[in-house]
């Protein structure tokens, strides 16, 4: 018999491709997307269902099509792409709820996958290097998407204890890069010139998008895991060596005026700069992913720095004409030198 | 500078120039030649024939010569520095004949006397100075570390850690204030382990955190190991300190991140007084403060790593604290605001640590693997190894202060 899998968020690009390949497996019997606005894009052999998670009208979809996996992945890190901060937070814990109460009362849901994110570890000078899954965030976050995914993973607590016959997992995901990616750090790395915090170089890691897609397909089929895992790509680049990598020129500022012209970069929608980004970029984050290895069995196929690099294949050059003169100035200077060479050792 | 040539200018009282006399004066009459007997006589003793004096020499070449790395004394010897200061006598020399050839104005032009095979012996002998016998490879070596970094093709650990910038940069800097201007003697230094994890206690005294700087660069100079510090969180809040602080191994002085460490095999420095210790007023010094609540202990008992004790002694005196001024500190939002003599009266130049001398002497480990599982939740057992800790560093630092013949000795 092959599974039934409800996936939310399809609307978005991650979404879309993430049903559409899930769709493709033969272990697997439909997939059915469920978003507020059908997705832009091919959805392959994912039946899209036009529904509100927000409404009851969820419980009917999951009933009706015996949903026995359910996989959210339509919790939103920007108030840009929903209309607003007010519309992020409806979407985002309210959607969650309904669809946690739908969950709740269809007998054939057996697994639960969610898809959360390391922001809810926050970030602040007092963290340690790297957070395994039981540390709380040093500071509670106050607003935004942190304290969204915060709600969230209260509520789905809560769900696991009131049906612990489900498997519940929570993927808590570092930065997810990718050449298609849109998201607040992809856009921040796709500015010309980067603005960085002065006299801080955060850590940081990576996803890549196709890990994100294999670690929850993993997570969708895989029977017998539940709790929460950090997913990220091994390593830890500072940003100063990631801006270097993609060649991108950092324009260090001191932190408050990084967070205002944020703020004019997001009502120019080029940039969001939340404030908990803010203090990503600020003190950086590290997150262990002991239990990603050995309790789910996920190895990602990039590394942190190989995400970076495929990410920054796609990037339109910013310095590269200057590092090709760069480089170009070093060869001659060794050429030079070797030239000399003989000659000075032949005197000395 | 007793070698070094006296060419006395001035007229020392005796008429010439500047007088309306015509007689010429003592300086252009010493520059003349064969004047050079006055100024033979006026040295206390004969500065010439470096080779009567060659056991003197050495000493008194380094302070002609700066190429010339004298490195550590006898008794602390670890190889390296031996460069001898041949190059600077034959450059000595050269000058000393040029100023005989005759001048004429078509030789004015700065590079009129410099042939091509010249310049490139001065640029050769220049890079020879700087990278030493192999500077070929070593500035080659040099070019590419450049652009590794420009590219950011290097490798950082998860706290942050980049080795080749703190090897290359931070240590070097750090090497001559530890060998030259503190004159760090080091005891004991076999009882850090060589390749597995420990944890290194250590008193902190001095105001500002020299004693965890050269703390680093003695150990990595004589084991080849980095010391991972442990910082308070006000470390990473101020900017660039922060970003140094991480660049150089250091993370936050919390549980988690001593636990991953030391399972790690790193070996991590702590310094449990925190700013009790580096911020006690002068009257106070050599006396331990309390050592914080014992969290060092309890995560060298879990991951059953040794603990080296470490007695700084010199450190106290390179900052004499005479008042803390803890309303201004409040205001500025650090722990103190210190008062020596020197500072803040001469602003930045009070900030040059007096150059006190400093013993360093790592103590007996104290083993951990023998205890049974669940030590680390025994409090009593805790505060009984940070006791034998604390009173073993206070008894060595008492010692310590005996041997020493005087604070700048």
């Amino acid at each position: 018999m092959g599974r039934v899998v409800l996936v939310t968020g399809v609307s978005r690009d991650l979404g879309r491709r993430f049903a559409r390949s899930l769709a493709a497996d033969p272990e697997v019997d439909r997939v059915i997307g469920v978003d507020v606005v059908p997705p832009r894009g091919d959805v392959g052999a994912v039946s899209f269902v036009r529904v509100d998670i927000r409404n009851p009208v969820i419980a009917k979809v999951i009933a009706k099509e015996d949903v026995d996996t359910v996989v959210h992945m339509s919790i939103i890190a920007t108030p840009g792409s929903a209309g607003g901060r007010h519309t992020m937070k409806e979407l985002n814990v309210i959607g969650t709820m309904q669809l946690l109460a739908a969950c709740q009362r269809a007998r054939t849901v057996r697994r639960l996958v969610v898809k959360s994110t390391t922001t809810v570890y926050g970030a602040s000078p007092a963290d340690p290097a790297m957070f395994t899954e039981d540390m709380q965030p040093r500071r509670a976050p106050r607003s935004g998407y942190a304290k969204d995914v915060a709600e969230i993973e209260g509520y789905v607590r809560g769900f696991a204890r009131r049906r612990p016959d489900v498997d519940v997992l929570t993927l808590r995901c570092a930065n997810v890069v990718g050449p298609h990616v849109q998201s607040p750090i992809t856009s921040y790395l796709r500015l010309p010139v980067v603005p960085t915090v002065l006299g801080y170089d955060p850590r940081m890691q990576l996803l890549h998008e196709d890990d994100l897609f294999s670690v929850l397909h993993l997570a969708a089929l895989r029977e017998g895991v539940s709790g929460t895992v950090n997913v990220a790509g091994e390593g830890v680049v500072v940003l100063s060596q990631a801006l270097r990598r993609l060649g991108r020129p950092a324009a260090p500022m001191p932190g408050t005026a990084v967070g205002r012209l944020g703020q004019v970069l997001r009502k120019a929608h080029v940039a969001d700069f939340s404030p908990e980004q803010l203090a990503f970029l600020t003190y950086g984050r590290g997150v262990d992913t002991t239990r990603m290895r050995e309790v789910l069995g996920f190895e990602p196929a990039f590394t942190t720095e190989q995400a970076l690099a495929d990410f920054g294949s796609t990037l339109p050059p910013v310095l590269g004409p200057a590092r090709a003169t760069a480089q170009q100035v070093a060869g001659q200077a060794l050429g030079t030198l070797a030239r000399l060479v003989p000659t000075g050792g032949a005197r000395g | 500078m007793g070698d070094a040539e006296v060419i006395p200018i001035g007229t020392r009282g005796r008429p010439g120039r500047g007088t309306g006399s015509t007689t010429p004066s003592s300086a252009s009459r010493g520059l003349a030649g064969g004047a050079r007997r006055p100024a033979a006589q006026r040295s206390p003793e004969p500065p010439e024939q470096p080779e009567e004096i060659s056991d003197a020499a050495d000493a008194q070449d380094t302070a002609t010569d700066p190429a010339t790395h004298p490195g550590w004394t006898d008794e602390d010897s670890i190889g390296g520095g031996a460069a001898g200061p041949t190059a600077g006598a034959s450059t000595s020399s050269s000058t000393t004949s040029s100023t005989t050839t005759s001048t004429t104005t078509a030789d004015r032009h700065p590079l009129g006397n410099v042939s091509p095979a010249e310049l490139m012996n001065a640029l050769t002998g220049a890079a020879k100075e700087v990278f030493g016998p192999e500077w070929e490879e070593e500035l080659a070596r040099l070019l590419a570390f450049v652009r590794r970094r420009l590219t950011g093709d290097y490798a950082v650990d998860e706290y942050g850690f980049d080795p080749e910038v703190t090897e290359r940069f931070f240590l070097t800097a750090l090497r001559p204030v530890a060998q030259k201007w503190f004159r760090i003697e080091v005891r004991g230094i076999e009882n850090i382990p060589t390749d597995s994890g420990a944890l290194i206690v250590s008193n902190h005294s001095g105001t500002l955190p020299w004693d965890g700087l050269m703390t680093m660069v003695t150990v990595h100079d004589r084991t080849g190991r980095f010391v991972r510090p442990l910082g308070a969180d006000l470390v990473f809040r101020t900017p660039v300190v922060a970003q140094l602080a991480r660049m150089g191994g250091a993370t936050l002085a919390c549980s988690e991140d001593a636990d991953r460490m030391l399972a790690g095999g790193e070996l991590v420095g702590v310094w449990p007084e925190g700013f009790k210790g580096l911020g006690k007023p002068y009257a106070e010094r050599y006396k331990l403060q309390r050592f914080g609540r014992g969290g060092f202990v309890s995560a060298a008992l879990r991951t059953r790593t040794p603990i080296v004790p470490l007695s700084v002694v010199g450190a106290e005196e390179i900052y004499p604290m005479l008042s803390s001024m803890p309303t201004l500190a409040r205001v500025l939002g650090v722990p103190y605001f210190p008062v020596t003599p020197l500072f803040p009266w001469l602003g930045p130049l009070g900030m040059v640590p007096l150059p006190s001398k400093w013993l360093m002497e790592f103590g007996e480990p104290v083993r951990t693997d023998e205890l049974e599982d669940g030590a680390a939740d025994d409090p009593m057992l805790v505060f009984d190894v940070t006791d034998q800790v604390r009173e073993s560093i206070q008894q060595t630092l008492y010692r310590l202060l005996m041997e020493r013949k005087s604070v700048f000795g």
